[in-house]
């Protein structure tokens, strides 16, 4: 898989492809178990814990559930990275805390603690926090889930335009085909750990490839089994054939 | 047959080990983290408030009753031998060396300990020490180090506090209800009670105690799978296990400090 700079690529899949592993992978949380994960020709699993961190200044990551410190308020959790990380003065990051939270029209939120927002918003707010240091790579995991139209038409394109104007790389984990698919570049599409098709979204929605056909137009018929693997409801049930 | 019980055995003591060495890992970790500290102040001011002073009210109150107990206790005790003005030397030697150390720091695992144990769990159940790390935040140093640092100043001093409040307890019940002689009371307690042998070495034990039932809270949190039921056996892990260590090395150290 390749994440070329100044992209936003976009990762789909059904649930338990790998998506989120592949995330995993490249913020060095987890190793593989074969090949190498390169960002900016550094391979992830073998750099030093200071030079992962390092890394990671560079990187931004959107978690599934937004993952906001719960003892902090809005401002706090996005003012958090900026912080850690650097040494701007209290006034400047009160500025750039209410752009962002701006951006993700949350400004007015900013004395709630994470208890007192919904989920929607809550994901919001990691979204802020996530781009607060203008981060080189950015990752969403499933950034649409959970929000309303409007809020994820304006995320959708918050995530284009932040892309294209910091010049960043974005990684797009999302089961969401329309959303993903009006921002994205390329599609990469995951079933079982594997690639199993990859392009532009204008190639994936004329494909005639039985996986990405059944993802996109989200038919029940197809590769891609509704049901967890295992015995059928009549063997359970006892209506199978009798001997 | 035997094969698998073998091969069980092994397992089990090969994952028990590991999780030892991991143990001492992370403390090692964390330790050499634990400058960065000094460049943050404010992060262990927080958790002062937060695991000393919430914990005070709990440990002024016991103290208090303790020292009563020990009190009454003592002089019924101390009263058939005719030695009833040495009541001020018992609730001061009882407390200094042992009744404060110890209960200060079962009340403490039970009170902060397994907060901390929660609060530690819950925050890896919600990703946030995830997050932290993809933030390239250091949560062994961000959220771990100020805690464990925290808990150990603050044993010893709530030690003080549990042992001063149990002592005016005892004068409360020896002097004030029972009738002792209040000259006896303190004159005795100032010339028995050695500042070295017993006020300090009940503050080393407190510090030894402060120690192991932070980071055992501490470890147990972050080690925590991300479940509800995970979180809530740890945080029962932590009273049962913080609770036999106390009694464990209250024993070495009382063994070691006060053999002759």
């Amino acid at each position: 898989m390749d994440f070329p700079r100044g992209k936003v690529v976009a990762v789909m899949g059904g649930s338990g492809s790998g998506k989120t592993t592949v995330l995993r992978l490249i913020g060095g949380q987890i190793s593989p178990q074969k090949g190498a994960v390169s960002v900016e020709d550094q391979i992830v699993h073998k750099l030093s814990t200071k030079d992962l961190y390092l890394l990671r200044r560079k990187m931004g990551m959107l978690f599934q559930h937004g993952a906001l410190f719960t003892d902090l308020t809005v401002y706090e959790n996005v003012a958090f990275p900026l912080r850690e990380h650097t040494d701007l003065p209290e006034e400047l990051i009160r500025d750039l805390v209410l752009i962002k939270l701006n951006a993700v029209g949350l400004r007015n939120a900013a004395k709630l603690k994470p208890g007192e927002i919904s989920g929607g918003m809550a994901r919001r707010v990691a979204l802020a926090r996530s781009i607060a240091l203008d981060p080189q790579l950015i990752m969403y995991d499933e950034p649409f889930a959970g929000l309303d139209p409007i809020s994820m038409g304006v995320t959708a394109n918050l995530i284009r335009n932040l892309n294209d104007a910091l010049g960043s790389t974005t990684i797009l984990v999302s089961h969401d085909v329309k959303e993903s698919f009006q921002i994205a570049d390329y599609v990469y599409f995951l079933s079982q750990g594997k690639i199993v098709a990859h392009g532009t979204p204008a190639d994936m929605m004329v494909s005639t490839d039985p996986y990405v056909k059944q993802f996109v137009h989200a038919e029940s018929d197809g590769p891609v089994p509704f049901h967890y693997p295992g015995k059928s409801l009549a063997e359970d049930l006892g209506l199978g054939a009798r001997k | 047959m035997m094969r698998r019980f073998l091969l069980s055995v092994g397992g089990g003591a090969r994952d028990y080990v590991e999780s030892i060495g991991f143990s001492f890992r992370t403390l090692a970790t964390m330790l050499g983290l634990s400058p960065g500290l000094l460049r943050r102040p404010r992060l262990l001011v927080e958790q002062l408030h937060v695991i000393g002073n919430y914990s005070l009210l709990i440990i002024i109150l016991s103290g208090l009753f303790v020292g009563m107990v020990l009190g009454l206790q003592g002089y019924y005790t101390l009263n058939k031998y005719g030695a009833s003005e040495s009541l001020g030397l018992l609730v001061a030697l009882g407390l200094t060396r042992e009744l404060g150390p110890v209960i200060t720091a079962l009340l403490f695992a039970g009170r902060a300990g397994t907060s901390l144990t929660a609060e530690i769990g819950l925050m890896k159940a919600g990703e946030q020490l995830s997050a932290m790390e993809m933030m390239a935040v250091n949560p062994i140093q961000r959220v771990l180090a100020p805690r464990f640092w925290a808990g150990v100043i603050s044993v010893p001093l709530l030690t003080a506090m549990f042992s001063a409040v149990g002592i005016l307890g005892g004068y409360l019940i020896g002097v004030g209800l029972i009738g002792v002689d209040e000259g006896a009371f303190w004159s005795q307690m100032q010339g028995g009670v050695d500042v070295w042998k017993d006020i300090f070495n009940g503050f080393v034990k407190s510090v030894v105690f402060g120690i192991a039932i932070t980071y055992i809270a501490l470890y147990q949190g972050y080690e925590a799978q991300p479940t509800p039921e995970d979180v809530s056996g740890a945080t029962t892990r932590t009273v049962v296990i913080s609770s036999l260590m106390i009694w464990w090395l209250d024993f070495m150290l009382t063994a070691l400090m006060f053999s002759k």
